[in-house]
This record gives C-alpha cells, sequence and structure tokens, in this order.
C-alpha cells in the first residue's frame, strides 16, 4: 500500500455506497457515474459495432444478398451516430468523471447532481435513437452527417425522433462540459496551478470548451431541420428562399470542432501513458498544453474543407485549405513530443503501452491521409470516397477507440483494485491491431480507385479489396468478445493491485489506493505532493 | 506438403493471369485532362512528403522502441524540455506546408478559373438518375443505370460477372452523355430534388448538384474513350445505382451524333401527335417505368411502406387521369417532376401504371400529356 492513503482512510468514515439498484440511479458520486458512463458507452459501441458488422456483411461480395439499399443507408447512419455520440463521446466523458477529480485533488465534480442527470439522459436519448429502426419507414437513413434536404424533405418521420435524441445527447454533453470546467477550474487543489495539471485534465478542459461551442450549434441545426420539416419554415430549401449548403455550414462548424472533441482527450491519455512505460517524464509538457490549445483554437475555423465541392469561391477554397493545412503543424507537435518521450528512455511494453504506442503509429497514419484530404484540389479525386471512410477510421477507430481502450487497460487497476491478465491482454491487443488494419487499409485503395462511401453495392472491380475488409471486420468485431472477458475476468479474478502499479507511474491518482476509497481527497494534497506527482518535474 | 504445392500453384495461376491482375486499382487515376493530370501529380507529391516524414518519425520510434527497451538494460534519460528542438519542429513543418501549399494553390486557381468554354452541358441530377441538356444543340435525355446491371443486382455472381463482361456492372448506363475531344465543355450542374454530385474520375470533375442552385465545373478532354464515374454524395436509397457513363468521341463522330439526336427529336414529336393502341403504350412504359420509377414505387408496384407509396390498388393509378398526370408532370414532395420525359413516354408510363399491377384507371395518349402541361 502506497504511503499516501491518509486521505482516502479519513474518508472511510463517510458513508458508502447505497446498496443495490437504487445506488446506481441516485448516484452523484463521480466514480459511480464514471462507471455508468464507461459501461453505457461498452453497450453502445457493441451496438454499433454490431451494425458495422451488417454494413461489412452486405459489403462482403458485390450484389446485394442481405439488405435493401434503404436498411443499408439506415445502417450507415444509424452505425455513425451511436459511434459518436453514444460510444466515444460518452466513453471520453466517464474517463473525465472517474480521473479529473482525482487527477487535480478534489473530492468529487462540482456539480454532483447535475452529473447524475447528464448521465441518465443517455440511456433515454439511446432508446430513441435505436426505437426508430422499428417505426414506419425505418430509422434516419441519410448519413451520421444528415445533409438537407434528404433529412428534411426527403426523410422518414422517424426523423423527428432523432432530432429528440440529437437534443437530449446535446443536453448531457454540454451539461457534462460544464461540470468539467467547473470542477478543474474551481476544485482543484488549492495548491495546485494550471501548468501543474497533467495532460489529460488539461486536454479536457479544452475539449470541455469546444463542446460548450459546438453542441449548442447542432441543436441550433436540427432544430432548423425541426421547424423545416413541421412549421413550415425553409432555412434549408430553395424553393422558400433557403439554401441547402447553409445547412452544411452549421453543421460543420458542430462538426469539425467535433473530432477534435473526439480526439484530444485521447491524446490526453497517451501523454500519460507513454512516460510511464518509458519510465522518463514527458517530453515538452507546455508545448503539449500549447499544442492541444492551437489545435482547439484551428478547428473552429476550419469547418468548410469537408465541403470544398459544393461550390465555394476559390478564395474560401484557398483560406480553408491553408488554415487546414495548419493544423498539421501542433498535431506534428505532439507526435514528435511523444516520441522525445521515449528516446533514451528504459521501455517496456505492457498492454497499456502497446495500445499507446500504436495509437501515435496508426493515428499518424490518419493524419497522414488528414493532409492530403486538406490540399483541396487533390480532394476533388478523394472526397465522399472510401479514402475518406479509411482516414476517419484511421483517427477514430484507431485513434479515439484506441486512446479509450489503452486508458482502460492503464487505470483498470485503479478502477477495480485487480489486475487484469497480462497475457490476454496482450494476445487482445495484437489481434485487435492486426484485424483493425485488415478493416481499414484496403479502403484507402478502394477510394483511390473511385469507390464512393455509403453505397450498398459496387461494381466488380472493387470486389477483392472489399471482400479483404469485411474479413478484417468480422475478426476486428470478435475481438471485442475477448476484450469484454478480459474485464470482466479482472473484475471478478484478477490478483490486487498495488496502490502504483505501473512502476514510474506519475499523478495525484496513484497516492490514493486501489481500488481509490468511494471519497478521495477529503483533505487537498499538499504543495509537495502535487510536484512530486507532476508530469513536468 | 501436398496443400502447400496447390496453394503456390493457385498463387502463380493467380499472379499470372492478366485478368485478375487487371481488375483492381491501387491508385486514383491520372485521367485525361490536363488538370486531372495535375491533381494525380500533386496527390503523389503529398504522398510522398507523407512517406518521407513517416521514414523519419517512425524510423526514430522503432528505433527506440528497438534499443532503448527496459530488456536491453536502457537506464532512462531525465531530459524533458528543449525549447530549440520544439522550434525546429515548428519551423521544418510550417517549412514543408508552404512548399506543398504553392503547387496546391495553382491547380486551384486553374481549377476555378475558366474565361471561355466552348461548350455547355447541364447536369441535372434527380433521385436515381442523371438528365443531360445540350442547350444550344436542344438535346435533352435522361441516363438512367442500365436495365442488364439492374436485373442481377439481387442475381448470382456468375450472372454479375457476365454482365460485367459485356458492360461494366454497375458502371455502365442506357444513355450515355456524348461530348467531343480537345474540346472544353462546361458543366452546369444542379439538382432537381436532393443533393447529388456528379464525379467522373478521369475528368477529375466532382461537385455538388446543389437543388435551387446551379454550381460549374469544367473539363477539357484530350482521348477519345469511355470514361466511367458515380454519383459521390449520399442522396437516397438508390445512391449507389446511379453511375455516370461519358463518351469521348472526335469532333466528326460527335457532329453525327448531334444530328440524329435531332433526328429522333424531330421523330418523338411527330410520334406525340398520333394516337396509340394501349398495348403499344403499356409495352413502351414497362420499359420506362423500370428505369425511372422501379427504383421507389418498385418493379411490382408494391412500394416501400411509409416511404415509398404503391402504384397497386392506388387512388391515383385508379382515380382520374387529371390527377395523376399532374403528379408525375410537376411532382409532390419527395415525388419529383418527370416533365422532362416526352409526351409519349409519359403517356406510356402512366399508362403502364393504370392498366398493370391488377389497376384499372383509364388509357392516357401523349395529346393528353401535351395538354395538361
Amino acid at each position: 500500500m502506497s504511503s499516501t492513503t491518509t486521505a482516502a482512510a479519513h474518508d472511510e468514515h463517510h458513508h458508502g455506497p447505497e446498496k443495490g439498484l437504487l445506488r446506481w440511479i441516485k448516484t452523484t458520486n463521480h466514480k459511480d457515474i464514471g462507471t455508468l458512463y464507461l459501461w453505457f458507452s461498452f453497450l453502445m459501441l457493441l451496438i454499433g459495432g454490431a451494425l458495422a458488422m451488417g454494413i461489412r456483411a452486405e459489403l462482403l461480395q458485390p450484389g446485394l444478398q442481405l439488405f435493401e439499399p434503404q436498411f443499408f443507408n439506415q445502417l450507415t447512419t444509424m452505425h455513425g451516430l451511436i459511434m459518436v455520440f453514444g460510444a466515444i463521446m460518452p466513453a471520453f466523458v466517464g474517463l473525465a468523471n472517474w480521473l479529473i477529480p482525482m487527477m487535480v485533488g478534489a473530492p468529487d465534480m462540482a456539480l454532483p447532481r447535475m452529473n447524475n442527470w447528464s448521465f441518465w439522459i443517455l440511456p433515454f436519448a439511446g432508446a430513441i435513437l435505436i426505437s426508430t429502426f422499428f417505426m414506419e419507414g425505418g430509422a434516419p437513413a441519410f448519413g451520421w452527417t444528415f445533409y438537407a434536404p434528404l433529412s428534411t424533405t426527403f426523410a422518414p418521420d422517424s426523423t423527428d425522433f432523432f432530432i429528440f435524441a440529437i437534443h437530449l445527447l446535446g443536453f448531457s454533453s454540454i451539461m457534462g462540459s460544464i461540470n468539467i470546467i467547473a470542477t478543474v477550474l474551481n476544485m482543484k487543489a488549492p495548491e495546485m496551478r494550471l501548468m501543474d495539471m497533467p495532460l489529460f485534465v488539461w486536454t479536457w478542459l479544452i475539449t470541455s470548451f469546444l463542446l460548450i461551442g459546438a453542441m449548442p450549434v447542432l441543436a441550433g441545426a436540427v432544430t432548423m431541420m425541426l421547424t423545416d420539416r413541421n412549421f413550415g419554415t425553409a432555412f434549408f430549401d430553395a424553393t422558400g428562399g433557403g439554401d441547402p449548403v447553409m445547412f452544411q455550414h452549421i453543421f460543420w462548424f458542430f462538426g469539425h470542432p467535433e473530432v477534435y472533441i473526439m480526439i484530444l482527450p485521447a491524446f490526453g491519455i497517451v501523454s500519460h501513458i507513454i512516460p510511464t512505460f518509458a519510465r522518463k517524464p514527458l517530453f515538452g509538457y507546455s508545448s503539449m498544453v500549447y499544442a492541444t490549445a492551437s489545435i482547439a483554437f484551428l478547428s473552429y475555423i476550419v469547418w468548410a474543407h469537408h465541403m470544398f465541392l459544393t461550390g465555394m469561391p476559390v478564395a474560401g477554397e484557398l483560406y480553408f485549405m491553408y488554415a487546414t493545412m495548419l493544423i498539421a503543424v501542433p498535431t506534428g507537435v505532439k507526435v514528435f513530443n511523444w516520441v522525445a518521450t521515449m528516446w533514451k528512455g528504459s521501455l517496456t511494453f505492457e498492454t497499456p503501452m502497446l495500445w499507446a504506442l500504436s495509437f501515435v503509429f496508426l493515428f499518424t497514419i490518419g493524419g497522414f491521409s488528414g493532409l492530403m484530404l486538406g490540399i483541396a484540389p487533390a480532394d476533388i479525386q478523394y472526397h465522399d470516397t472510401y479514402f475518406v471512410v479509411a482516414h476517419f477510421h484511421y483517427v477514430l477507430v484507431t485513434g479515439a477507440l484506441w486512446g479509450i481502450i489503452a486508458a482502460v487497460f492503464y487505470w483498470l487497476p485503479k478502477w477495480t483494485g485487480k489486475m487484469y491478465n497480462e497475457t490476454l491482454g496482450k494476445v487482445h491487443f495484437w489481434w485487435s491491431l492486426i484485424s483493425v488494419n485488415v478493416v481499414f487499409f484496403p479502403q484507402h485503395f478502394l477510394g483511390l480507385a473511385g469507390m464512393p462511401r455509403r453505397i450498398p453495392d459496387y461494381a466488380l472491380q472493387f470486389a477483392d479489396f472489399n471482400y479483404i475488409s469485411s474479413i478484417g471486420a468480422f475478426s476486428f468485431g470478435l475481438s471485442f468478445l475477448l476484450f469484454t472477458y478480459i474485464v470482466v475476468d479482472c473484475i471478478r479474478n484478477g490478483k490486487p493491485a498495488e496502490a502504483r502499479p505501473w512502476y514510474s507511474a506519475k499523478g495525484l491518482e496513484w497516492t490514493l489506493s486501489s481500488p481509490a476509497a468511494y471519497h478521495s481527497f477529503g483533505e487537498p494534497p499538499t504543495r509537495a505532493e502535487i510536484l512530486a506527482e507532476s508530469q513536468h518535474s | 506438403m501436398k496443400l502447400l504445392l496447390t496453394l503456390a500453384g493457385a498463387i502463380t495461376a493467380l499472379l499470372s493471369s492478366k485478368s485478375v491482375l487487371a481488375e483492381y486499382t491501387l491508385n486514383m487515376t491520372q485521367g485525361i485532362t490536363d488538370i486531372s493530370k495535375d491533381i494525380y501529380g500533386l496527390h503523389m507529391m503529398v504522398f510522398w512528403v507523407c512517406v518521407a516524414i513517416g521514414v523519419v518519425v517512425f524510423g526514430a520510434m522503432f528505433f527506440s522502441i528497438i534499443a532503448h527497451r527496459k530488456s536491453k538494460g536502457a537506464k532512462a534519460a531525465h531530459f524533458h524540455e528543449s525549447t530549440t528542438v520544439e522550434f525546429l519542429w515548428t519551423g521544418i513543418p510550417i517549412l514543408i506546408l508552404i512548399a506543398m501549399a504553392i503547387p496546391a494553390s495553382k491547380t486551384l486557381i486553374d481549377i476555378e478559373v475558366l474565361d471561355k468554354a466552348d461548350m455547355t452541358v447541364k447536369v441535372t441530377g434527380m433521385q436515381w438518375k442523371w438528365q443531360y441538356d445540350y442547350p444550344e444543340e436542344g438535346i435533352s435525355f435522361v441516363s438512367n443505370l442500365a436495365q442488364s446491371s439492374r436485373d442481377v443486382i439481387y442475381s448470382t455472381p456468375e450472372k454479375r460477372e457476365a454482365v460485367n463482361d459485356d458492360d461494366t456492372y454497375l458502371l455502365s448506363v442506357d444513355k450515355r452523355l456524348v461530348v467531343p475531344v480537345d474540346t472544353t465543355i462546361r458543366f452546369l450542374i444542379t439538382s432537381s430534388d436532393v443533393i447529388h454530385n456528379w464525379w467522373v474520375p478521369a475528368f477529375a470533375v466532382k461537385q455538388d448538384a446543389n437543388p435551387g442552385f446551379i454550381n460549374d465545373a469544367w473539363a477539357r478532354p484530350t482521348e477519345i474513350g469511355t470514361y466511367r464515374g458515380q454519383c459521390a454524395e449520399l442522396c437516397g436509397k438508390d445512391h449507389g445505382f446511379m453511375p455516370i457513363v461519358v463518351d469521348v468521341v472526335s469532333k466528326a463522330d460527335y457532329a453525327e451524333w448531334v444530328e440524329s439526336m435531332q433526328a429522333d427529336k424531330v421523330a418523338e414529336v411527330a410520334s406525340a401527335t398520333m394516337v396509340w393502341t394501349e398495348d403499344d403504350l403499356v409495352a413502351k412504359g414497362e420499359t420506362i417505368y423500370n428505369a425511372n420509377c422501379s427504383g421507389c414505387h418498385q418493379k411490382d408496384g408494391s412500394g416501400i411502406p411509409g416511404v415509398f407509396p404503391a402504384m397497386k390498388g392506388s387512388i391515383v393509378t385508379n382515380g382520374p387521369a387529371a390527377d395523376h398526370l399532374n403528379i408525375v408532370i410537376n411532382g409532390n414532395g419527395g415525388m419529383p417532376s418527370f416533365k422532362m420525359l416526352s409526351d409519349s413516354d409519359l403517356a406510356s408510363v402512366i399508362t403502364y401504371e393504370r392498366r398493370s399491377f391488377g389497376n384499372n384507371g383509364s388509357v392516357v395518349q401523349p395529346s393528353d400529356v401535351t395538354s395538361a402541361r
């Protein structure tokens, strides 16, 4: 046991969790709510993954075997929506709930009741979204980007339920981010300065500002859709004086910050894991903070690079191309810093490190294809092809999701007080790594050869790579069964974990016992403790 | 061992068979216009820059993974900051980006600036087909996925192979766009319903077709041949089934084609003044229905409940002909207008809808369409 468990021991005098189901419904405890978020997002990941299996099963061979085109479009749409709003975003909020109070030496989140509410909205929003599959006309089938007028005049009736679900998910995200900002700025230990904060806290703080800026814009977009559909307005209808391209401007003004919302916290996670297993302090702590802030700022002024083909004037295209290319600079700084952290370290390769290293490698590949897509003239050939599909799955699956899985393995001992099975962890890692590349790497070739995205059937020259991609997808899908087993096995049968299971791991969370007590940091850590655990020492 | 030999034999056979290798492509097409070649050049330049950066970054990473591992006795150093290297790896990427932005900007301006076109083609996207208008030549037609492909979507792989050998599966149409070689063509691109995107990779033309707005793009094809593309913006159910086929022909062949299209139009107008028999109307109407209507209302007229109304037993197909004509000619909500079809085509397809699927509506003559317009 660690020598600094006094705060935890002190807290055990207070009440523990309530018993039974009510504990989870009524809880205002950041650790309970973090757990709820993580399990919810995992369930959504499995549902979204099952839809992806359906997509890849239909694309296994040319021709239509399993689904009608309309249902195929429902699958791609719901896969995207569930993964973005149901799996990735809530998983990061869950991690924030679990980790931020422990990392800043706070007893809990600043607004615990709102915290409960922002979680408990989610299952209802998710259920409403998924229920559209069973409505007449089927689920939304206009892509996760729901471009008008396909999503307004030409959409099924269930679209109004989709709009309501998006509103609820937006409320939840906004409340979650307000809570995180309030916690970080008001609840961090009095002795902790901003530039002492761990990078996961920094990246989430910045992400929260992105959420607060972006989610209301999304709410505005779906509200305009709602009134266009039901109340006779014509925001996006040219016959009424509106403009369908305006929808895309509004959507991507949300949508581009959104992609950084899904990746910045993963940057933070990797910045914790690599120093631990390199036994060396993070290289360039302050440049990491500034790079994150630069990326966040740039993310607000590049949205129209998703719209190079909408008929933008050439000056607009030039500006958005330059601004987009600029993002490569701070992102590059991050990658270089991670490599410099490894350089001359003393590396070991436990499961979290394997996920973090492959994150750096594969995310960078996604970054390269992103740079290519940012070149406006070349985007004419890439736009809306499988090259784009490959690009955003490299940054979202082997980026965002990889970060989440790395975090689960890294902090699981702290959450459960148990160690997972290292051998199975490695098997699962290599299985996932190989299969995910079999799924997505060939999609680059498909896109360059001219296969558009979101099509249920394709010309025969695309058959071979689609077949390979589908086989990889089935294997990648199966790997999540092993992941589930490893986590459940850890909770049930894992060996007890030490307070600081990873050698030189830095961070206030490691000064707590494993598992962390229900209430931690009843008394804030001292300046000396904070400095000893900071990432820049 | 026997298994291995068989496997090796199979691989050799696979590699030596040219037809197998030719079936897939790894890279972007170079295309047949100066712009498409410029874009290919940009693509390859950025790709090689990425490869070079990748070699340096991943090289350092893997060197570290191999050389600086604890199991090899590596002791961790303690450096964790250097303003100099931070400046370097901020500055050098900026220089690389500027070097890439210069040729990219030049190509972009070349694409967007067109002084004078030799001819104009108006492209209208609609669920799920393309309409081509040559305003100066007075030619107008609709281009659908070829019936041969449509017939085998749900069929066996062998049948698709057979169609593919004859005319590319899913990348073939009933009426091709025809344009002359070495001519600057301006495309005016729009849509009559949702957003589509007209993409011909060989021309490097990919432009959104926005309802209510007209975008333009241009190409100057330099090689005679047949070039294929697809709709590149999700536009609903049959987004995957609205291909584009362009024949780039010699100027003489083009002139001949224009003449024959104009002659067809004269014959078409003449036929619309005649009175047709019901059998003739239904026979012609079936072809038009399968190409234009079956995507939504289904080949058997059953529709898709909640999305696309059924033809079978509908009050429109069994009710007054005037209402039926009005909906087909002018559209209604999600139903697009089909006024671009000729009078005899409309009369045929409406009669087919009213007399098939067990319906009992009246016969509609081309002259009825003329007066209903």
